[in-house]
């Protein structure tokens, strides 16, 4: 059922993707994810922490004129496990995409232990293993369980 | 065994492991037993730490397997300094070896090279990683001394930079070894290698005392509590007493402990324990020539190793 307030705050789009059911306050990490900086001249709209009955408070990302890869949503999902992709044009949704955890996350990361090797200005790629509840550096073995989206590499 | 590189513990199977302290057995009864299979085969010591035993017991064991070493000598006095990226480093002396012995003092390094090179990799000792060859060592002592398995062993001391430990703890689960970490709360083992052991079905507990399983321990490990880890002096001094051993502590052990440590030691285990049946750490560095011949030998055989 549409929420007119809701509606307000964040309008259809014609074309482009959905971003539901994001974590509150974890909009702009999405964005990082996916490489969207503002000045690539798709339009961009971002609700956060609207009311959800389902997780208390939500964010919501739209992002116009673009489609996402299955990829790119699995990588959502460290951060936003919860969410849901729609995929619109002409103003309906035509695809609705399943988040799923990846095994690994490959440059997505920076690793939070600064003596890993990974920090010392090497010509190797971060790389992440996809534990449990949360990555793990392939280097180090370093675990990050909280506040993923602190260590973004794209920031 | 048959791995492309040594880089962690955890990559070591129970059967890799025997397979090993087997035939580190088998050159400590005959030192000549590899004939001449490594001839003219060079061995490269990178390290970018300092060390005495590591270093050493390589040059030894790959010259006592017929082969020899080049040494990229000290960080001051190599490229380096000039900046050069490790990735870089390795790959130039890939040129040079057949194998490389690493030390670092960054996590990760070891793996970092073996993915820029094809010779093989020996992880001698990443920051506070990893350092299996140790261990490897370590297994073959605790096995002379006491068994691999229904062990009880204690490992004490800086359990949260101490790559030694990590690696030993891995290579434990593929035992029937119940473990003991005595430690500070502050240098309680870090969560990777806690997340590894509890996933291999490990039986560990935890303690910030020593007596509290002193009685039960057929093996305990003690590593040196680095003061350069604390950021407040009075900090350390309030946890390095608790974390040394003399004599006397031990009289409240069973007869047969054995007392380990990789070594260097500092105040950690008084000389009084030296003279003690329970000493072990000077014959654990001997025991690090033998066996590193003996993954020498495997990792550095063109053949596949099977032609024993």
């Amino acid at each position: 059922m549409s929420d007119p307030e809701r509606e307000l705050r964040v309008s259809k789009i014609r074309n482009g993707t959905v971003i539901d059911h994001i974590t509150g306050g974890q909009a702009l990490n999405v964005l990082a994810i996916l490489g969207i900086g503002g000045d690539e001249g798709m339009g961009v709209s971002i609700g956060m922490n609207v009311p959800s009955d389902k997780l208390g408070t939500k964010d919501v990302v739209k992002v116009e004129d673009r489609e996402l890869s299955q990829g790119e949503v699995d990588v959502l999902s460290l951060l936003a496990p919860e969410a849901t992709v729609n995929i619109v044009r002409e103003f309906e949704v035509v695809e609705k995409k399943r988040v799923e955890r990846p095994e690994r996350v490959v440059g997505l990361l920076t690793c939070p232990n600064h003596n890993c090797i990974t920090n010392q200005d090497e010509p190797v790629e971060s790389a992440f293993e996809v534990v449990d509840d949360g990555v793990r550096c392939e280097f180090c073995g370093e675990i990050v369980r909280e506040d993923i989206g602190d260590h973004l590499a794209v920031h | 065994m048959r791995h492309d590189h040594l880089l962690s513990a955890g990559q070591l199977t129970r059967e890799d492991i025997e397979a090993v302290l087997d035939r580190a057995a088998d050159f400590a009864d005959d030192p000549g037993l590899v004939g001449d299979r490594h001839a003219d085969r060079l061995l490269a010591l990178c390290f970018f730490e300092p060390s005495t035993r590591t270093k050493m017991s390589f040059d030894t064991a790959m010259k006592r397997i017929g082969g020899d070493t080049v040494d990229m000598g000290s960080v001051e006095s190599s490229s380096v300094k000039k900046g050069e990226s490790l990735a870089d480093t390795v790959r130039v002396i890939e040129g040079y070896a057949d194998g490389i012995v690493l030390r670092h003092p960054s996590e990760g390094a070891a793996k970092l090279a073996s993915q820029f090179v094809d010779v093989p990799v020996v992880n001698a000792g990443d920051g506070a990683g990893q350092h299996p060859s140790q261990t490897l060592l370590d297994l073959y002592t605790i096995r002379e001394r006491a068994g691999l398995d229904d062990l009880t062993i204690g490992i004490m001391g800086d359990l949260k930079y101490g790559r030694t430990v990590h690696s030993l703890a891995s290579a434990l689960t593929n035992f029937d070894a119940r473990m003991h970490f005595i430690s500070p709360e502050s240098l309680r083992l870090p969560r990777g290698v806690q997340f590894d052991l509890h996933d291999a079905g490990a039986r560990l507990r935890e303690h910030t005392d020593l007596d509290e399983v002193l009685g039960e321990l057929d093996v305990l490990y003690v590593t040196r509590i680095q003061r350069e880890r604390f950021p407040d002096e009075n900090e350390y001094q309030q946890v390095a007493g608790e974390y040394q051993i003399d004599a006397e502590t031990l009289e409240r052990a069973r007869d047969d402990l054995t007392v380990m440590h990789p070594l260097p030691r500092v105040d950690e285990i008084a000389p009084d324990v030296d003279a003690t049946d329970h000493a072990a750490y000077f014959a654990q560095a001997h025991n690090g020539v033998p066996v590193r011949m003996a993954l020498l030998d495997e990792l550095l055989r063109e053949d596949g190793g099977d032609d024993r």
